[in-house]
């Protein structure tokens, strides 16, 4: 009984990077803007979480500065994109090779030491409750945090005025602009908070997930969290279900490989790529639900006339 | 403070000729930032890593080799981009171009005539167009975005070339090392000068391939068709251009051309089926598309640029002794301010202080 345990455990703790990457975006892109730079974000994060806490010590320093290095970070998007409305899926994808390079740069000479992790949580006797204890109260302190995340964007983006105004602005910025709405500062506040969770989401990987420091070590999670913004049809509670889903299948490949069955590694590693693709084939067939869903500025810069 | 944008009435072609110089300028001086950041000389820096690599004729062919796969991948996105169709997998395309090619050395070894060589070429070239045509076909068919399937068909291509060249592939006397048999010669893309350098003729298909691209795309009416539905894809549909179609010509174009730009490489640089075949060529690519302008003759000088930035990475981490990484960030600031100037063809670009707004009436 306990395995199922330890399985759900690892699927989730798998899951969280991606739950909390993808619910960064999902704000980014309800606000209007497409931003392919997830990954770059991330792996920013990964490194500066992991940096600020070999030099500290404290792996919750190491946290915020990831917090705050991926804000930052997604900065340099927000005055290309924003300020000086370039193209939002080249500046994307510039950032995610910008990100990838100077994460190589900064890690160099962390790669090969030893990481510290961020405790999981214990409550005596809760923690200890057979089957759900340890799923429910004894998890890192990054896997509540995302669902804190789920929930309180959910209810931000459909319950307050100002989510409302930011769906607005996705939605038609023309119209918000009009209305008096600052479109362009609803949207850096949007692109930072997506910047911040992807930087989040890099120090799961690289305080929870695997303590250490590897180039890469994002591996195209980035990636994936954008498809699962599309999966979820941008609301919250489905992109939670999308990014277990996900993790079940990577910890479910994993397994496989452990247990051989004759399939080449090779073969069950490409498994969540392919698992993107035939999701994203699926979600995306009916052309008018797929319309229905999208903010309707999606990706269109935005330029006030005066 | 913040920026303003007033739209021009038409673009600017002073800016069109000057954006991607200021990039370049304005790379320099955040690389001078970066290297004094590291403790170096900023003067000396530079010159090593972008003027020494220049310096020597080993090494102007060593920029050559990588020249010629930045500036063949980079044709075929110019003309993928134009089109508004977003190709980012090229990477992978240039994987499955390398395999189907390597197939007739490793497949046949017998096989070695003056035939060898171009059918080699064209499965290379195959390889990369089929892989290019599943997020075409994805696109026009299911309408899934072709950014993310393309690019998951990276980790896949990755991943599938690995097991090859580990498994079934592998050369059978190898001491277990993976990697195919090496090539034999009928099967080797040819050097131009091989008594000065290892140069081979991959940059004569690039130069080539330019060539042809920047002619269909200005002279033919598929050209037209490209720079039609790219800019207005309204106006290409009442002309009665067909978007799928366009879809599947830019998926198939630049997918093909990366393979051939990886079977160039497995051919002519390495000689062998390997694990991995690309310092990330494919995404470099991307670079050299854009800082070209997309227009494929200036992916030409682009890929030489971009290929400089490999050579001077390593040429600092051995003169320097700074990480070799320092090349990817200049690739990345390279693109990041390519696309910031090109915002002045299209924009003035005026700095505003706060108050001079609040008088404008509050503007955001």
């Amino acid at each position: 009984m306990d395995i199922t345990q330890n399985i759900l455990l690892t699927i989730m703790t798998a899951a969280t990077p991606l739950l909390i990457a993808a619910i960064g975006e999902l704000v980014v892109e309800r606000s209007g803007v497409l931003n392919l730079g997830v990954e770059g974000m991330m792996v920013i994060g990964a490194v500066c979480g992991f940096a600020a806490t070999a030099l500290s010590g404290s792996p919750w320093i190491g946290m915020l500065a990831a917090v705050a290095a991926g804000a930052v970070f997604s900065l340099a998007f927000g005055v290309l994109t924003l300020s000086l409305a370039a193209n939002q899926v080249a500046t994307g994808l510039s950032l995610t090779l910008l990100g990838l390079g100077l994460s190589g740069m900064i890690g160099e000479s962390f790669v090969g030491s030893a990481g510290v992790k961020l405790g999981s949580l214990h409550i005596p006797v809760l923690t200890d409750i057979p089957l759900i204890g340890r799923l429910v109260f004894g998890q890192d302190p990054i896997f509540y945090i995302s669902l804190i995340l789920t929930g309180g964007v959910a209810w931000f983006l459909f319950r307050t005025r100002a989510g409302l105004t930011l769906r607005a602005v996705g939605d038609n910025h023309a119209s918000a602009h009009a209305l008096g709405i600052n479109v362009l500062k609803i949207r850096y506040l949007a692109v930072m908070f997506g910047g911040a969770c992807a930087g989040l989401a890099g120090a799961h990987l690289s305080l929870v997930y695997t303590p250490q420091w590897v180039e890469n070590m994002t591996a195209g999670r980035g990636w994936i969290a954008l498809a699962l913004v599309v999966f979820a049809s941008w609301r919250p509670w489905r992109v939670l279900g999308g990014a277990y889903l996900f993790g079940a299948v990577s910890i479910g490949q994993l397994h496989a490989q452990a247990l051989g069955f004759g399939i080449p590694s090779q073969f069950l590693s490409a498994l969540p790529y392919v698992a993107t693709i035939v999701v994203l084939v699926i979600i995306s067939r009916d052309r008018r639900l797929t319309l229905m869903n999208t903010p309707a500025s999606l990706g269109r810069p935005f330029v006030p006339d005066r | 403070m913040h920026i303003e944008l007033q739209k021009r009435p038409v673009p600017s072609r002073l800016f069109a000729v000057l954006s991607p110089f200021i990039a370049l300028g304005l790379t320099l001086v955040a690389g001078a930032i970066l290297f004094m950041a590291l403790g170096k000389n900023p003067f000396d820096a530079l010159y090593s890593f972008f003027i020494e690599p220049l310096t020597e004729i080993w090494s102007l062919h060593e920029l050559t080799i990588k020249a010629a796969p930045l500036i063949l991948i980079a044709v075929g996105l110019s003309v993928c981009y134009r089109s508004n169709n977003w190709n980012i997998g090229a990477e992978g395309q240039f994987i499955m171009g390398g395999i189907a090619g390597s197939l007739v050395p490793i497949l046949m070894p017998g096989f070695q005539t003056w035939l060898t060589l171009p059918l080699m070429l064209l499965l290379g070239m195959a390889g990369g167009a089929a892989w290019g045509a599943i997020p075409a076909y994805l696109k026009t068919r299911f309408n899934t975005n072709e950014i993310l399937t393309s690019l998951m068909l990276v980790y896949t291509a990755q991943l599938f070339l690995d097991w090859l060249a580990r498994g079934v592939l592998r050369d059978p006397n190898g001491n277990n090392f993976p990697g195919s048999v090496r090539f034999p010669a009928a099967a080797e893309l040819p050097e131009i000068m091989p008594s000065a350098g290892g140069a081979h003729y991959g940059i004569v298909l690039a130069i080539i391939a330019a060539f042809i691209a920047w002619f269909m795309l200005r002279y033919t009416l598929n050209g037209f068709e490209v720079r039609v539905l790219g800019a207005n894809p309204r106006a290409g549909r009442f002309a009665g251009f067909s978007q799928k179609r366009m879809t599947f010509f830019a998926f198939l174009l630049s997918g093909g051309l990366a393979g051939l730009a990886g079977i160039a490489e497995v051919s002519g640089a390495i000689g062998q089926l390997r694990e991995t075949i690309s310092p990330g060529y494919g995404f470099t690519a991307i670079i050299v598309a854009f800082l070209g302008r997309l227009n494929p003759l200036g992916a030409i000088a682009a890929g030489f640029m971009l290929a400089l930035t490999y050579l001077g990475g390593e040429a600092a981490q051995m003169t320097l002794g700074v990480s070799d990484k320092v090349g990817r960030v200049f690739q990345g600031l390279l693109l990041f301010f390519v696309l910031g100037c090109d915002t002045l063809i299209h924009y003035h670009v005026r700095l505003v202080w706060r108050k001079a707004t609040a008088a404008a009436g509050g503007q955001a």
